[in-house]
């Protein structure tokens, strides 16, 4: 039998198709079920994709890396339940390219921070996170409040994710830059335009506080206040067949 | 010297059609760069730019300086000497931004600049753990393939310029990802952070690689492949489908820095998974095992323990690594048939990791003495020790009911460390201490007095390291499952970033006491290159004959 070994050792390309064969296997079986298997995903009602401006401050998010020291998944055991909420499903993140579940938690879970805290509360807490929480060790953010949001590419951007599967309508795509501003500010005219595009569930504020300008602080707000807050859990049966997974 | 022939020292054809082909790049970056309407875009093209005008800058001046010289009958040393510079380099740079986010975490107040937003902890954790694992491992791997595979094969290097693009071309990946990272550039993909056309870059880089290693491999002189060569087989194409699949997305725009990932949410978190774990087996395991296979019977001056177990653990290790994703995702919302799958082999990945250390460790018979001799010995013997530690708590790390507690935590972060400090980092120093006398041509080190300074402060600061973060991981997950006697949850949460101060403060000085470490094995090195051997070390002149009286 060991014999048998000696023409891997003798054949280089032997070796080679041995070992993509080998380690092929586990991934295949793994993931590939993960896109046909109808029970993956479960059926709920309110999860849409983002708004062009929650869409801009995910963007931000990823780019700060949030994700090194924030989770967005709560895990469904007693303590995490009740310090976060309802423990995270797989379609509350179907739109989300790529996924934000984190790996640490040097600060709290985020799945469920939305309408948590006030607007002020955030921008205070991101502009110096010690100024609210004392013993925090949260860098500081306060550049976010200065620096104007660049969404030139914001249709380039809903295209390119349309195309990975989230779907976003063609009026939707249209409209980005009318609907970014419109959520920025609660007085703009195209506000009924935007809810009927997105759905009722939609926040428009002034989020940073400074009413003449969209800044990338009222982008990443808009985007933190929105965060678990879609899932309509009174029509949600954890229980049911369709949910066990 | 004027009697050399025109076949020894002339432009060969391959570095002409490199000399084009950076040409062609240089014009595209150009064009790029003036093209683009983002920023960040224009930041990567530059540097593109910057490099090709180094590359041809360097290649007129060989050329002009009498042309390159060809030796097919010679060893390509000069290609690991460089890359022995690079992991030290590097090695400097990602542990020392390890030590600067630790003390953030330690000392907010001091180490956060509010103008400075580059400088905050999400944007240069990435610049640390690339740091250490893709600039240091990986130019150490770099450097070692080409070594090992040169001297097992008694082949030179394939390729002619080929291995120099890989080399240059992998530092420029160094380059545009970290540069990426302070700039924002990122996909946000754990261990796979770099963008778009970063990712196609190493790609490029990458294939190279493989030909580069693979066609030395058909050259060679022996009839057998010798065992490190599988691994570092497995590691190349391994890493080369884990970096296509995983990176599968999106660009914004040709002329745009960003990309949105192929896949979303469930799929999109075990597709990173099933990559992250297996940089660690393939990238981290694998290709160090290699480095183990080559290093350790050669400084034993012993033979390898057991061929047939080598083989065994060599394709159980592949094999099983693969299924170990999942355990990255214990208790999401990742179906639990998945969940189970991941779990059970990672407990069944117990055995082959143990089968490794136990022949890299067995390889010491008959010359366990040399443990107490030889510093460096006992460096290698001790990542292997680390390697067993870590390849332990994993498995155990991966069973549902600890990972509830384990998850998030810096537990985690402890266990990492074991391994990559432990493991990879010992393997590679003592690698590096045995290569930098072989390849300048030294009878000896400067010092090995100085090799067990650097190895019993790296060890200390090892252990404060993974002890202080075993205690504070823990403790914080303890602190928030635990319930007061009326039902209430006991903690908020900043009480238990609180309770950690001490822990991180501990840390960050091991961490420190590892990276000075490499600072004296840096002077060490640089002494023996240049031929220096310690006043106090020098062996005793041959005695002096005594006279006889007369």
């Amino acid at each position: 039998m060991w014999k048998f070994h000696a023409w891997f050792e003798r054949h280089s390309l032997i070796l080679l198709i041995g070992i993509i064969v080998v380690v092929s296997i586990g991934g295949a079986i793994e993931i590939t079920p993960l896109f046909y298997l109808e029970n993956t995903i479960e059926k709920v009602k309110g999860v849409r994709p983002y708004t062009p401006l929650e869409l801009e401050g995910r963007d931000i998010y990823v780019r700060e890396g949030c994700y090194l020291c924030h989770s967005q998944m709560i895990r469904p055991l007693r303590d995490e339940v009740e310090r976060y909420g309802h423990y995270s499903l797989a379609a509350e993140s179907m739109y989300d390219h790529p996924f934000q579940w984190g790996s640490k938690r040097t600060g709290p879970d985020l799945a469920r921070v939305g309408g948590k805290y006030s607007d002020a509360w955030h921008v205070d807490h991101l502009d110096n996170p010690r100024a609210v929480v004392p013993e925090s060790v949260m860098p500081p953010y306060a550049f976010l409040a200065e620096k104007d949001l660049d969404y030139r590419d914001i249709q380039q951007k809903m295209r390119a994710l349309q195309k990975v599967g989230v779907p976003y309508t063609q009026a939707e795509v249209d409209n980005a830059k009318a609907d970014l501003e419109a959520q920025a500010d609660p007085f703009d005219s195209g506000g009924a335009a935007l809810e009927k595009r997105y759905g009722g569930k939609i926040n428009r504020r002034d989020f940073d506080g400074a009413p003449d300008r969209v800044t990338e602080m009222d982008a990443l707000v808009a985007y933190l206040q929105m965060l678990g807050t879609l899932v309509d859990f009174s029509t949600y049966h954890a229980d049911a067949p369709a949910n066990r997974r | 010297m004027a009697v050399q022939g025109a076949s020894e020292t002339d432009t060969p054809f391959d570095i002409v059609v490199a000399a084009v082909l950076l040409g062609v790049g240089f014009l595209a970056s150009v064009t790029a760069a003036g093209l683009t309407k983002d920023p960040l875009f224009q930041a990567q093209a530059w540097i593109f730019v910057a490099a090709a005008v180094i590359a041809l800058a360097a290649i007129t001046f060989r050329l002009s300086a009498g042309g390159v010289r060809r030796e097919p009958d010679r060893y390509n040393e000069e290609i690991v000497k460089a890359g022995v510079i690079a992991t030290m380099f590097w090695a400097v740079v990602g542990m020392l931004v390890g030590v600067v986010i630790a003390a953030q975490l330690s000392w907010p107040d001091l180490f956060y600049f509010p103008k400075y937003g580059f400088l905050n902890f999400g944007r240069l954790r990435p610049v640390h753990t690339s740091g250490v694992i893709f600039a240091f491992g990986g130019n150490a791997l770099i450097a070692t393939s080409f070594y090992v595979v040169q001297r097992t094969c008694r082949a030179r290097l394939w390729g002619g310029v080929l291995p120099w693009f890989v080399f240059w071309g992998y530092q420029l990946f160094i380059v545009l990802a970290a540069a990426g990272y302070l700039m924002g550039i990122t996909e946000s993909r754990e261990y796979a952070e770099p963008e778009w056309l970063t990712d196609v870059w190493l790609t490029l880089v990458w294939v190279a690689y493989l030909l580069t290693f693979l066609g030395t491999i058909w050259k060679r002189r022996e009839p057998h492949i010798y065992v490190a060569n599988w691994f570092y087989l497995a590691f190349i194409v391994t890493i080369a489908i884990l970096h296509i699949v995983n990176n599968l997305s999106m660009p914004v725009g040709l002329l745009n820095h960003k990309s949105y990932s192929a896949f979303a949410g469930v799929q999109d978190a075990l597709t990173q998974w099933w990559y992250g774990h297996n940089a660690v087996g393939f990238f981290l395991t694998a290709g160090f095992l290699a480095m183990m296979y080559y290093f350790v019977p050669k400084r034993a001056e012993r033979p390898i323990y057991s061929y047939r177990l080598s083989i065994v653990h060599f394709w159980a290790l592949i094999f099983i690594y693969i299924w170990a994703g999942p355990h990255h995702l214990h208790y999401t919302a990742l179906p639990q048939w998945a969940q189970t799958l991941g779990m059970t082999f990672s407990i069944m990945l117990w055995m082959p990791s143990w089968g490794g250390m136990i022949n890299g460790l067995m390889t010491l018979s008959g010359a366990w003495d040399k443990l107490r001799t030889d510093p460096v010995l006992r460096m290698l013997a001790v990542s292997i020790a680390f390697y067993g530690m870590a390849t332990f708590e994993g498995p155990m790390m991966s069973i549902r009911e600890v990972n509830a507690l384990s998850h998030y935590t810096d537990w985690t972060i402890g266990h990492v460390h074991s391994g990559a400090l432990g493991w990879v980092g010992f393997v590679t120093f003592g690698s590096v201490y045995c290569l930098v006398p072989w390849l300048w041509k030294k009878e000896r080190l400067y010092s090995n007095a100085l090799v067990e300074w650097h190895f019993w402060i790296a060890t200390l600061g090892i252990l404060l390291y993974i002890t202080s973060m075993w205690v504070s991981g823990i403790m914080e997950g303890l602190m928030w499952r635990a319930y007061t006697a009326q039902g209430f949850l006991a903690h908020t949460f900043v009480e238990t970033v609180a309770a950690k101060h001490v822990e991180n403060i501990v840390r960050t000085t091991g961490g420190l006491l590892y990276l000075t470490g490499v600072f004296i094995m840096i002077y060490n090195l640089w002494r023996t290159v240049r031929g220096d051997v310690r006043e106090r070390e020098r062996a005793p002149a041959p005695a002096a004959a005594l006279q006889p009286a007369e």
